[in-house]
């Protein structure tokens, strides 16, 4: 048990900021050197200016119509990304491993907090699960990878969860807690969770273009 | 209430039995191999990044649908715009381009006729994704593959060998003007269509149906331009059709001669600028596409749509009128020269300018829904019509809201839009009178 732990927060965690970083980095810079060849108006069009507006727009819960017409989703959405994000940064179980492993740390949540945070992330999740299942308009374009990725968010925040609080086979639990998370890290450059850094240059550049072309709002 | 039925009935059913020989011959004569080689063409060489992220970025969250009018009106997951992606680029993406001819024809239809290229879509979308840009790569791919909806098609065969949409010759152009100027004396004077003058403030070109079914507009123009002074000009040579269904079909190096042509036209006889008449989709092709690929960022000469024109001649009082026309109105938005121009406020100028009661209908602005003909969906003709007209029923909704609050007239300043608006109403028994600005100010206008 204990060298599978540290195998796994050892070797196989520096691997995993290695895919992380690299894939990202490869997947990114992939991209931007296609549409430096390939679509020069995407850089002839783009509009620091506009693409912000765009952005803060699209940041601010109900900025844009599309969010007032889905109400439910937007709160979710909001809520879901929110603590997706802080959650796993500031919990006091994370920032002491920091802290001993790099002897550098910051503020931390308090465990409530936390342990609320990580709830609504799982949640969120069944929400999603519950949309992809039954709205029509998002059956029609799921893909089984969808399901697939769905998990591999949640899986972190449920086994987190139970190691928490101390469940049956939390010990066991937490070297899954560990796989599951360094599993999110990896797939993010490789699927569809790099929207979260290909969305301020999709939406920078339809923003740009609705900005100071089309002289239209786009939210 | 037959006309709602018969929309539910087609709910479900994604494409009907194709009837277009256009798309039809042109896939007889493909093979997988041809298919392959076309798609890598295209996506290799004209395509980068900006599909590849559209494609791959999408968290298939559906949100997109809402801002779609097909999805509203079929209430169809096939119809939403994320729902076109999956049945086209996705799907030639994830194989990489070996997809079987029997795929093409439905891509085609997708491509052609459930899409407007409204790009509506891509304000709903989070993510900003622009399915109406996936849609015209797959058109590029279905014009180099030669399946395309025969009608339209026919008009790009025309811009091809007369520069203008309707088979217009040379000489009919001419002769149309002359008798719309003759025309037009009846009502004022002395009034001139002056042909090819050199240095005018104002070149007028206006879309090849004008000449072929709506000769009235260019008499109504004329006569707008003589009633306030205007030192304007219009070409007698081809250019004077600024128009371009090739940009709808795909063939894009036939598009780039149409602009050229056009633009050429104007700075050939060293126009200040040029105004063009009340259309959406050819101001979109010298304002949007045209100009991008022939490389000019912005087009090489100042161009206006009539919305802007005809606000600054009430803004300078220029023009003046008899009275405000005071039958209720309201005001469709055409989406690419409101989406597309931004040209929403001065259009509101405009009707406050000539109409004493304004209605709005809802949504509006940048956020109005398409009439359902644009992108060149109502040029594939009466093989899609009934599927056209029903992808309308959301914006059948809208004017009938506009017309319970009391508006009698809607003011489509876009000929596509009037083609489309006009199926609407009939088909719904909206019972809603259509006008252009035009019709409007040349009703009202207080001539000398
Ligand atoms: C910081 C930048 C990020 C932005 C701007 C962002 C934005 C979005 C947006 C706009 C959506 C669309 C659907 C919705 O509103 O829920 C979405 C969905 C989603 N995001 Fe993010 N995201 C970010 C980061 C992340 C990260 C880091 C993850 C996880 C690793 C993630 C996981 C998800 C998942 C799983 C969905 C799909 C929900 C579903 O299945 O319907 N996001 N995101
Ligand atoms: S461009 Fe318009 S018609 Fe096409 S998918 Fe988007 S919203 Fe629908
Ligand atoms: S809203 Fe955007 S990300 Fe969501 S399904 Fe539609 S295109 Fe994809």
């Amino acid at each position: 048990m204990h060298d599978l732990y540290s195998f796994f927060t050892g070797p196989f965690a520096w691997l995993t900021f290695i895919v992380f970083i690299g894939g990202s980095v490869w997947r990114f810079s992939s991209l931007w050197q296609l549409a430096q060849k390939k679509d020069g108006h995407v850089f002839e069009y783009m509009d620091t200016k506009f693409a912000l507006r765009s952005i803060a727009h699209w940041l601010v819960p109900f900025g844009s119509r599309s969010m007032k017409l889905n109400p439910a989703m937007t709160v979710v959405t909001f809520l879901f990304h929110i603590c997706l994000f802080i959650t796993p940064i500031f919990v006091f179980g994370h920032v002491i491993l920091w802290k001993e492993n790099f002897n550098i740390s910051w503020f931390t949540l308090p465990n409530a907090v936390a342990d609320v945070m990580t709830f609504i992330v799982i949640a969120s999740c069944i929400f999603f699960l519950w949309r992809r299942i039954t709205l029509p308009e998002v059956k029609y374009l799921t893909t089984p990878s969808d399901f697939v990725i769905l998990f591999i968010v949640a899986a972190p925040f449920i086994t987190g969860f139970w190691v928490y609080h101390q469940f049956a086979g939390s010990a066991f639990m937490t070297i899954i807690h560990i796989i599951s998370g360094e599993v999110m890290l990896m797939a993010i450059p490789f699927t569809k969770l790099f929207h979260m850094f290909l969305f301020p240059f999709t939406r920078g550049y339809i923003g740009s273009e609705f900005g100071g072309v089309r002289m239209a709002k786009d939210w | 209430m037959s006309e709602s039925n018969s929309a539910t009935e087609s709910k479900n059913s994604g494409i009907k039995k194709i009837d277009d020989q256009g798309i039809l011959k042109g896939v007889e004569g493909l093979t997988p191999e041809k298919i392959e080689s076309v798609i890598q063409q295209v996506i290799t060489n004209e395509t980068g990044a900006r599909l590849k992220v559209y494609v791959d970025t999408c968290v298939h969250c559906g949100l997109c649908s809402k801002g779609c009018h097909y999805y509203l009106s079929l209430n169809d997951p096939k119809f939403s715009p994320a729902g076109k992606v999956k049945q086209t680029l996705a799907e030639i993406m994830q194989k990489k381009g070996k997809v079987s001819p029997e795929f093409i024809k439905q891509a085609a239809v997708i491509a052609y006729t459930q899409c407007n290229l409204c790009k509506r879509c891509a304000m709903y979308c989070p993510f900003g994704l622009d399915v109406a840009y996936v849609m015209s790569v797959m058109r590029r791919i279905c014009h180099k593959l030669g399946v395309v909806p025969l009608y339209i098609q026919d008009t790009a065969h025309s811009h091809s060998v007369t520069m203008n949409q309707m088979w217009v010759k040379d000489d009919e152009w001419v002769d149309t003007l002359m008798w719309q100027e003759e025309e037009a004396q009846e009502a004022f004077e002395n009034l001139r269509i002056p042909l090819d003058i050199e240095g005018a403030d104002l070149f007028y070109s206006v879309i090849g149906p004008e000449p072929k079914f709506r000769a009235q507009l260019i008499f109504q123009a004329a006569v707008i331009m003589n009633a306030v002074g205007e030192n304007w000009t219009m070409p007698s040579m081809p250019g004077w059709d600024n128009s371009d269904m090739c940009m709808f079909t795909g063939d894009y190096e036939m598009m780039e001669r149409l602009k050229r042509c056009h633009f050429e036209s104007a700075l050939n006889l060293r126009a200040k600028r040029i105004v063009m008449g009340e259309c959406g989709h050819a101001f979109r092709s010298v304002y949007d596409v045209g100009n991008r690929a022939l490389g000019w960022r912005m087009p090489p000469i100042e161009i206006i749509h009539a919305i802007d024109y005809f606000n600054e001649l009430f803004e300078q009082n220029r023009i003046k009128i008899k009275k405000k026309f005071d039958t209720p109105v309201t005001l469709h938005d055409p989406c690419n020269v409101s989406r597309g121009r931004g040209l929403h406020d001065k259009a509101r100028n405009l009707v406050n300018a000539t109409c004493s009661n304004f209605i709005e209908m809802v949504p509006n602005r940048e956020h109005n829904y398409c009439c359902s003909a644009g992108g060149g969906v109502i040029n594939c003709g009466p093989p899609f019509k009934n599927a056209r007209v029903e992808s309308g029923k959301e914006k059948a909704r809208q004017l009938l809201e506009a017309k319970e609050k009391g508006a009698k007239v809607v003011i489509a300043p876009c000929h596509n839009c009037h083609g489309g608006l006009e199926d609407i109403i009939h088909h719904y028994n909206v019972g809603m009178e259509l006008k252009f600005f035009g019709d409007i100010i040349y009703e009202i206008l207080d001539l000398p």
